[in-house]
């Protein structure tokens, strides 16, 4: 029963996320683009919605250092790292690429294709093949310092 | 640096923001996991047994987010997608391999990560604005597409 539950919770989170991006405008491509044109007519949208998030996420964060486990059970996943590594930035540099050429990241691309785009489906179908490509070809992003 | 007054939404773009921060503070309260999409995907193509269902879970949220958001609120998301389509699957593989090789994307990374205080996250949520920044600057002032 707890199972399902926690399956139902993680549903509605996705739910929850992708209503966040659709109000916030985040799932428009060009909203985005118009973010990242500083030397043309810049949108500062996306500034807000980051503030909005960290802001509540903050909070999130401040309340799970009480936790030492998942409300549905099981450990917390915390990433362990924090050293600055080569593939971090090179990697991070390469998605900006891509962010930049097409205005989707991964979540408002997922949505955009629950929206029907056609053009968001092939993006997705394409993001996956990268990171196919990283997981089973490229292996310093796993190695720890 | 000119404002576009006409497309800037404060109100809607902090209201997402909002809700984007409440569902990354419930994800990692209740579920104990970072709420990053590319992490959650990218895990689907290592084959870990057991763990595909609560991704999947997660990805039908999203996917199912816009039907949710048109019945509930009538609100139906403006698209513009400005990529032809061989730009979009480039800026797809960019997007996939580099947040598999830099550990993240803009929900990991710039929401989550920022949220934990995380200094890896914070040079990598520069990284990607920067590469972002440069990368339409590029496009539309100096290819002029």
């Amino acid at each position: 029963m707890r199972k399902h539950f926690d399956l139902i919770s993680q549903y509605l989170i996705g739910v929850l996320f992708g209503f966040g991006l659709l109000i916030s405008g985040m799932t428009n491509p060009q909203k985005i683009l118009n973010f990242l044109d500083l030397s043309g007519l810049w949108d500062p949208s996306l500034l807000f919605v980051m503030g909005g998030a960290v802001l509540v996420g903050l909070g999130g964060f401040y309340l799970l250092r009480k936790r030492s486990q998942a409300f549905f059970g099981g450990a917390l996943h915390m990433p362990a790292r924090r050293d600055v590594s080569k593939p971090l930035l090179i990697g991070s540099m390469i998605f900006g690429v891509g962010w930049g050429i097409a205005g989707f990241c991964p979540g408002p691309a997922l949505v955009a294709v629950g929206a029907g785009q056609s053009k968001a489906f092939v993006f997705v179908i394409a993001m996956l093949a990268g990171m196919w490509i990283c997981e089973h070809f490229f292996t310093a992003h796993k190695k720890l310092p | 640096m000119q404002i576009n007054w006409l497309d800037f939404t404060p109100g809607p773009a902090l209201l997402g923001g909002l809700l984007l921060g409440l569902a990354a503070a419930l994800y990692v309260n209740l579920h104990g996991r970072i709420l990053g999409i590319s992490g959650i995907i990218s895990g689907l193509l290592l084959r870990k047994s057991g763990d595909a269902i609560w991704r999947l879970s997660m990805v039908l949220g999203l996917l199912t987010s816009p039907l949710w958001a048109a019945w509930l609120f009538g609100i139906n998301p403006i698209q513009v997608i400005d990529a032809d389509w061989m730009a979009i699957i480039i800026a797809g593989l960019l997007v996939g391999f580099g947040s598999a090789y830099g550990s993240g994307c803009t929900s990991g990374h710039g929401i989550c990560g920022l949220s934990r205080l995380s200094p890896r996250s914070v040079v990598a949520t520069l990284s990607f604005m920067l590469a972002g920044f440069i990368t339409v600057f590029v496009i539309r002032h100096m290819i002029g597409v």
